[in-house]
């Protein structure tokens, strides 16, 4: 369930911008009003106002809040006002990058993300890197790193609900077999990471505990150490308990000595409109701490404010 | 007698005469039909009990030629989506002497059209394309028929010269060191192939010949999978006229005469250019196959 929240009666577009525009205007700028505004509309809404403010004033607006803002408030803001697409483009670019890269972020986004989705966000980035997705993913990743995360950003799963039993026991099997002999970059085990949908994979999943007694994540801790073991936990988990995947992703962020901000603005912005309320429960029964709390604890001033809006904090 | 050619010519060539068969037949009166297959040692022989028998294996061509019509207007009936997943779904099962068909169309395809491939392919059978071909394809061309229909292309025209250049050596040695390493199963050949664009590919392709001398084509004759996909990807030109040149050939099997449907109803822009081929279908097809594939043609001009 989402969190955002937009109020009951929306002011008009044109009202919209013309308030955004009031508050780029002078010496400072009204953070308070863009929070107001762009931290209360769904992702049609700021599309709208996205054109209505260039045809308007003949500027994109992600570059006016770019000249007006600054540091977290500012990522905040832009990564959330772009539509969903482009955002997963924009972060999956960036943790191609050499100084942001990221595997998790990539895979997070592959994993996470409905088919559909992750479809939308490859034509996305299209549009706006003038590349594929799937060369720069292949480009800047090398080894079983590669091996994992291309076939995984490339997927197009089938989303029904519809699973086959035998299929199940078997691949079952065939995951228990090559986590034993520590063939953890196996073709075979990334194939049924990689290609099965969600539901064929949870049966799947469900079937390995039952029948070898684990959790498919706890025989993958073989060592604490290894990167791409953690990847491999790490997108397990997304495909089938992504509220703990995140839950965890957030948990790191904010209970660390200092604030892992680009980890905190990423779920906050990525799931406000998607399940930011299913993961704040987890939060919460995980932590025994409401995560508005938690955020307002780690983080101050517009920042603070945009998170704790877009998570759906309601001032007492 | 003139009939007996007729018959003869009726059931020659790629489809059926089916005109002429019903002049034929359809008045035709119990002698007549007997003189007939009498005469026809190409369809019947003399069976020791007394009667004339058809040839098993005409039996079976007769089926697949009556067929053809039927073939063709179905196929152009689906939409390209659902044509496709299909053609695909149909190969994957008939196995590796087919898997071309795989590569023909995650390589000539547009980056949408795969798409739609895909999606179709969920509301047909129930899984994604990928994942069907990963769990049932076990030989060395696994990993490149996954990854190039899952490709999502970008299909700007923008080239990098230099990683071009340098993609070209990569996939150079990768064919020189074919005694150590199979190139279908190399990673970087794979990777190149299945997620760089069309235009950027055939950079690379111009690169390898100012490099190695040769066309990667050439270099990769003994490869077919992966010559088939650097020939679709680079040449589709080339590739579609050597399939249709094998479907009209005079031992063309079963196999290369379906390519002549599937590229005739799925290729018409590239058919309208092909007045050689055009020619060569003037004498070979006939019946309504004929009518039908010239009408699809003629109709591609618009």
């Amino acid at each position: 369930m989402a969190t955002l929240t937009v109020p009951a009666t929306v002011p008009s577009v044109t009202e919209d911008c013309e308030q955004l525009r009031k508050a780029f205007s002078g010496w400072g700028t009204n953070e308070g009003l863009i929070i107001a505004i762009l931290g209360h509309r769904n992702a049609e809404q700021r599309k709208l106002i996205r054109e209505t403010y260039a045809e308007t004033y003949g500027e994109d607006l992600l570059r006016a809040l770019d000249k007006e803002l600054s540091n977290d408030f500012e990522r905040v803001v832009l990564v959330w006002t772009l539509d969903p697409a482009e955002r997963d483009a924009f972060l999956a670019n960036e943790a191609t990058k050499r100084w942001t890269s990221s595997n998790q972020v990539l895979m997070e986004i592959a994993c996470t993300r409905s088919a559909n989705q992750l479809l939308h966000a490859r034509q996305a980035y299209h549009t706006r890197y003038k590349k594929s997705l799937e060369e720069d993913v292949a480009h800047h990743t090398t080894g079983d790193f590669r091996k994992l995360l291309l076939p995984l950003v490339c997927s197009y799963r089938y989303e029904g609900d519809e699973v086959n039993m035998t299929l199940a026991k078997s691949e079952a099997k065939l995951l228990h077999e090559k986590i034993s002999n520590k063939a953890y970059n196996d073709d075979d085990l990334i194939r049924v990471l990689a290609t099965r949908s969600k539901a064929q994979i949870n049966a799947t999943l469900n079937h390995y505990k039952n029948e070898y007694g684990n959790d498919i994540n706890k025989d993958l801790k073989a060592d604490p150490k290894d990167e791409f073991l953690a990847l491999l936990r790490a997108t397990v988990k997304c495909l089938v308990r992504p509220e703990r995947y995140f839950e965890k992703v957030l948990r790191l962020a904010i209970n660390r000595r200092g604030t892992d901000e680009g980890a905190l603005t990423r779920v906050v912005t990525t799931r406000a409109e998607v399940d930011l309320k299913i993961i704040a429960d987890e939060y919460q029964r995980r932590n025994s701490v409401p995560l508005d709390r938690a955020i307002a604890k780690d983080t101050h001033g517009d920042y603070e404010k945009m998170l704790l809006a877009l998570a759906g904090h309601v001032e007492a | 007698m003139a009939d007996l050619e007729a018959l003869t010519k009726a059931f020659s060539g790629i489809g059926v005469d089916e005109n002429s068969l019903i002049s034929i037949l359809a008045n035709s009166n119990h002698e007549h039909k007997k003189s007939l297959r009498k005469g026809c040692s190409k369809f019947f022989i003399e069976d020791d009990n007394g009667f004339e028998r058809l040839h098993q294996s005409t039996v079976k061509n007769l089926k697949l030629e009556f067929k053809r019509f039927r073939d063709a207007v179905v196929l152009s009936l689906l939409h390209p989506w659902e044509r496709d997943a299909r053609l695909i779904e149909k190969a994957l099962k008939q196995g590796p002497r087919h898997y071309s068909v795989i590569v023909e169309i995650a390589c000539t395809r547009s980056s949408d059209e795969l798409l739609g491939a895909r999606k179709a392919y969920h509301s047909l059978f129930d899984h994604s394309i990928e994942e069907d071909l990963a769990s049932r394809i076990k030989g060395s061309e696994r990993k490149l028929l996954v990854a190039l229909v899952s490709a999502y292309r970008y299909e700007g025209p923008k080239v990098d010269e230099d990683v071009a250049k340098s993609e070209a050596e990569i996939l150079s040695s990768a064919i020189k060191s074919a005694d150590k390493r199979k190139p279908i199963e190399d990673e970087d050949a794979i990777m190149i192939l299945s997620t760089r664009s069309k235009p950027h590919l055939q950079a690379v392709y111009e690169h390898y010949s100012k490099i190695c001398g040769k066309t990667i084509t050439e270099d990769l004759e003994a490869e077919g999978i992966l010559k088939d996909t650097v020939e679709c990807l680079c040449t589709p030109a080339t590739y579609f006229t050597r399939v249709l040149e094998a479907a009209l050939s005079v031992d063309a099997d079963e196999e290369s005469k379906r390519a002549l449907t599937r590229v005739i109803v799925t290729q018409k822009e590239f058919m309208v250019k092909e007045g050689n081929v055009l020619n060569k279908i003037q004498g070979i097809l006939t019946g309504s196959y004929k009518d039908f594939v010239l009408g699809l043609v003629a109709g591609g001009k618009n």
